[in-house]
C-alpha cells in the first residue's frame, strides 16, 4: 500500500496549522513562522509526489531544494521588513499594522 | 317622398355650437349680450326644427340619412352622420323648444349672476350635444353626445360651485351616471363585435334584429339589450341609479327644467326607443324594462309624498314619470312612451319653471315656508296649477292622454299587475301634486314677514315661457287620443289598434281625482289631518322621508366598501410595496456596512475572507460532481 495518503495528510495538517497561525496569532514573528510552516507543507507534498506520483522522478525533490532556498531568502526579507516596522511602530502586534484600511 | 329641409338638419345643432364657441371665446366681456346670442341661436335651431317637423307631417316622408365617413380602417367604417326620421324630428322640436324657453326664462332667473355668459355657454353646449344625440345615425356618435350631455349636466349642476352641496351633487351625478354609461359602452362594443360588418348605425341594427334572423344569438341579444338598458337606467334616473337626480336639483332651476326634466333624462328613454328592435328580440329584456319602470314609478312617487323641498318633489316626480315611460316600452308600446315623453317634457319643464319663479320670489325651497302665494303670484299659480293637473292626469290636460295610453298598453299587453301599479302610481302622483300645490299656493303665508313682502310676480321674461308651456301642457295631449291615434301612426308608421278602454279611463281618472280630493281634504279643508299617517306609522313616514335609506345604503356599501378597499390597498402599498423597496435599500446598506467592517486594514481578515472564498469555491466545484 502506497504511503502517499499519509504524506499528503501530514502535509495538509501542517498546512492547516500554519494557516491557523497566520490568521489568528497577534505576534508578527509567529505569523512569519506560521508562513514557513505552510511553505514546508508544500515542500512535503512536492517530495511525496516525486516519490509516489504518477511519474516518479528526482525533479520534485530538486524543486523542493530550490523552494527551501527561496524560503530562506524570503524569511530574511520578511524579518528585515518586520524590524523596519518595529522601529517605526514599536510593536510586533499585527492588529496595529492596519494602515491598509486607513 | 323626400324632404327638402331634412338635409339641413345638421344645422340644428350647429347653431348652439356656434353660440358656445362665441361665448367661450369672448368670455365674460359679453355678459348680457352673450345671453342674447345664445337665445338667438336656440331660436334659429327651434325654427329650423319646426320647419323640418312640419314638412314631415301629413306626408309619408322618407327617412333622410346624411353625413361623412369618419373612421375608415380596413373593413370597418364608422360614419359621423345624422338621421332625420319622424321620431328624431319630434325630439328636435321638443328639445329646441324647451331650450329656447329656458334660455328666455334664464334672462330673468339668472339676472345679476356674474357668470351669466358662462351659464349660457354651458346651456348652448348642452343643447348642441342633446341635439347631436337625437340626430346621431349610429351608436358611436350617440355615445359621444351621450357623454357630452353628461359633462354639461355635471357643469351645470355644479354651476354654483361655491356651495358645497352643489359640488357634491355634481360629482354624484357624474359618478352615478358613469355606472350606466359603462353598461352602454360595453353594449356598443358587444354590438360592434357581433354585428355583421361591425355596423353600428341604427338602420343596420334594425335590419339585423327586426327580422329575427338569428345572426346574433338569443343570449347575446338579451345581454346587449340589458346593457343598453343599464345605460338608460343611469341617464333616466331609474331605480337603482335614481339617486343622482334629486340631488341634481342643487343646480339652477332653469337647468333642472331643461336637463333634469325635459331633455337629458329623457335620453335614456330615447335610447331604448332607438334600439327598440334589440329589446323586442328578447322577451326577457322587455320584462326587465317593464318591471324596473313600474317599480321606479311607484317607488319614486311614494318618496315624493314625504319630501318638503319643492324641487325635490318635482325631481322624484320626474323619476316616477320616466318609470312610466320605461313601463310603456317594456310592454311594447313605443308610441305611448314617446307620447308621454313629449307631454311630460312640456308640463314638467313648466312645473320646474314655476318652482323657479317661486324660489326667485321668496328665496326658499321649503314648501312648509310657503303658502298663500296664489294671491300674490297669479300667473305662476295658474300655470303651475295647469302643470300639476297635467301631471296628475286630469282630463283634458296632456298628461291624462299619455298616461292613459301607457295604462292601455299595459292592460292590452296582458300585464294586469303593471296596470295596477300604474294606477296606484297615478293616485300617488295626484296626491303629492295636490300637497305641493295647496301647501305652496293656497292658505296663509307661513314664512317670515320678509319673504311675504318679497312674494310678487316674476318679470314677463320668466312668465311668458311659463304661459307658452302651460298652453302646450293643455293641448299637446290631443295629438294622440284614444279616438285618433295620430302621433303613434306618425311615429311608427302603423295605426295602433287601441281604442278607448272604459276600464282604463275610469280607473285612471278615479285614481287621479281621489288623490287630488284627499290632498284637498288634508291641506285645504283640514278635515283630514296631514299627519294622520305619520303619527300612526312613524316608521313609514320616516322611511319615505329618508328615501328608503337608499343613499345611506349606497354610502355604506359602495362608498364605505370602496373606502375600506382603498384603506386595505393603502396598507398593502405601505407594507408590501413600500416595504419591499425599503427592504432592498436596507439590505444593500447593511451589506455595505458589513463590507466596510471587513475592510479594516488587517491583512489577517483579508486572508480569512480569501480562504473562506477559496473553500466555498472548492466545495462548489467538488459539489457539482454529486449534483
Amino acid at each position: 500500500m502506497s504511503m502517499l495518503g499519509s504524506y499528503l495528510t501530514l502535509a495538509a495538517v501542517l498546512f492547516c496549522v500554519g494557516l491557523f497561525g497566520v490568521l489568528t496569532k497577534r505576534n508578527a514573528i509567529i505569523v512569519l513562522l506560521s508562513i514557513e510552516l505552510m511553505l514546508n507543507a508544500v515542500n512535503l507534498n512536492l517530495v511525496a509526489f516525486s516519490k509516489y506520483g504518477a511519474q516518479p522522478s528526482l525533479a520534485g525533490q530538486i524543486f523542493s531544494l530550490f523552494s527551501m532556498t527561496v524560503a530562506a531568502a524570503e524569511a530574511a526579507v520578511g524579518i528585515a521588513v518586520l524590524i523596519a516596522l518595529y522601529r517605526r511602530k514599536a510593536t510586533v502586534n499585527v492588529d496595529e499594522y492596519d494602515e491598509l484600511g486607513r | 317622398m323626400s324632404s327638402v329641409f331634412s338635409q339641413y338638419a345638421w344645422l340644428v345643432p350647429a347653431f348652439p355650437v356656434a353660440a358656445f364657441a362665441i361665448l367661450t371665446a369672448l368670455g365674460r366681456s359679453l355678459s348680457r349680450a352673450g345671453a342674447v346670442i345664445a337665445t338667438i341661436a336656440s331660436l334659429a335651431s327651434f325654427i329650423l326644427s319646426l320647419i323640418i317637423a312640419i314638412e314631415r307631417i301629413g306626408q309619408n316622408a322618407e327617412d333622410y340619412v346624411g353625413g361623412i365617413d369618419w373612421l375608415r380602417t380596413g373593413a370597418v367604417n364608422i360614419s359621423a352622420g345624422y338621421e332625420v326620421t319622424n321620431l328624431t324630428s319630434l325630439m328636435l322640436v321638443v328639445v329646441t323648444l324647451v331650450a329656447l324657453l329656458v334660455n328666455l326664462y334664464s334672462f330673468g332667473y339668472m339676472a345679476g349672476d356674474g357668470r351669466i355668459s358662462v351659464f349660457y355657454a354651458y346651456v348652448a353646449l348642452f343643447t348642441a350635444s342633446m341635439l347631436g344625440l337625437v340626430l346621431a345615425d349610429n351608436l358611436a356618435i350617440l355615445y359621444i353626445c351621450w357623454e357630452l350631455v353628461g359633462v354639461c349636466s355635471f357643469l351645470l349642476i355644479g354651476f354654483w360651485y361655491q356651495k358645497p352641496e352643489a359640488r357634491a351633487a355634481a360629482k354624484k351625478a357624474f359618478i352615478v351616471t358613469r355606472v350606466g354609461d359603462l353598461g352602454l359602452l360595453i353594449a356598443i362594443l358587444l354590438l360592434f363585435w357581433y354585428m355583421p360588418g361591425h355596423a353600428l348605425d341604427f338602420a343596420s341594427i334594425h335590419n339585423v334584429f327586426d327580422t329575427q334572423s338569428g345572426i346574433v344569438s338569443m343570449s347575446i341579444t338579451t345581454l346587449i339589450a340589458l346593457l343598453i338598458f343599464v345605460g338608460a337606467v343611469g341617464k333616466s334616473g331609474q331605480f337603482p341609479l335614481h339617486v343622482w337626480l334629486p340631488d341634481a336639483m342643487e343646480g339652477p332651476t332653469p337647468i333642472s327644467a331643461l336637463i333634469h326634466a325635459a331633455t337629458m333624462v329623457a335620453a335614456g328613454v330615447f335610447l331604448v326607443v332607438r334600439t327598440f328592435d334589440i329589446f323586442e328580440a328578447s322577451s326577457a329584456a322587455m320584462t326587465v324594462v317593464a318591471v324596473i319602470g313600474a317599480f321606479t314609478a311607484i317607488f319614486a312617487a311614494t318618496i315624493g309624498l314625504a319630501q318638503n323641498d319643492i324641487k325635490r318633489i318635482l325631481a322624484y316626480s320626474t323619476v316616477s314619470q320616466l318609470g312610466y315611460m320605461m313601463l310603456a316600452l317594456g310592454v311594447g308600446s313605443v308610441s305611448a312612451a314617446m307620447f308621454h315623453l313629449f307631454t311630460h317634457a312640456f308640463f314638467k319643464a313648466l312645473l320646474f319653471l314655476g318652482a323657479g319663479s317661486v324660489i326667485h320670489a321668496i328665496h326658499t325651497q321649503d314648501i312648509r315656508e310657503m303658502g298663500g302665494l296664489g294671491r300674490r303670484m297669479k300667473v305662476t299659480a295658474w300655470t303651475f296649477g295647469i302643470g300639476a293637473l297635467a301631471l296628475s292626469g286630469i282630463p283634458p290636460f296632456s298628461g291624462f292622454w299619455s298616461k292613459e295610453a301607457i295604462l292601455t298598453a299595459a292592460l292590452e299587453g296582458d300585464h294586469p299587475w303593471l296596470f295596477i301599479v300604474g294606477v296606484v302610481t297615478a293616485f300617488f302622483t295626484a296626491l303629492y301634486m295636490a300637497r305641493l300645490f295647496f301647501l305652496a299656493f293656497a292658505g296663509k303665508p307661513r314664512g317670515n314677514a320678509e319673504q311675504a313682502a318679497h312674494a310678487k310676480e316674476s318679470p314677463a321674461v320668466m312668465t311668458i315661457p311659463m304661459i307658452v308651456l302651460a298652453a302646450l301642457a293643455v293641448v299637446s295631449g290631443f295629438v294622440q287620443t284614444p279616438f285618433k291615434d295620430w302621433l303613434g301612426e306618425w311615429l311608427t308608421g302603423e295605426a295602433s289598434s287601441h281604442g278607448a278602454s272604459g276600464l282604463v279611463l275610469v280607473a285612471s281618472i278615479a285614481a287621479s281625482l281621489l288623490g287630488l280630493y284627499l290632498g284637498w281634504l288634508a291641506f285645504v279643508r283640514g278635515t283630514l289631518r296631514p299627519d294622520a299617517v305619520s303619527s300612526r306609522l312613524p316608521w313609514l313616514s320616516r322611511l319615505l322621508e329618508r328615501k328608503y335609506y337608499i343613499d345611506e345604503l349606497y354610502q355604506l356599501v359602495f362608498a364605505g366598501g370602496l373606502r375600506g378597499l382603498g384603506r386595505a390597498l393603502a396598507v398593502f402599498d405601505e407594507a408590501v410595496v413600500d416595504g419591499a423597496v425599503r427592504l432592498t435599500g436596507y439590505s444593500v446598506r447593511a451589506l455595505g456596512r458589513l463590507n466596510t467592517k471587513l475592510q479594516n486594514g488587517q491583512i489577517q481578515t483579508y486572508g480569512l475572507a480569501a480562504i473562506l472564498a477559496a473553500v466555498i469555491l472548492v466545495l462548489a466545484i467538488a459539489g457539482r460532481r454529486f449534483w
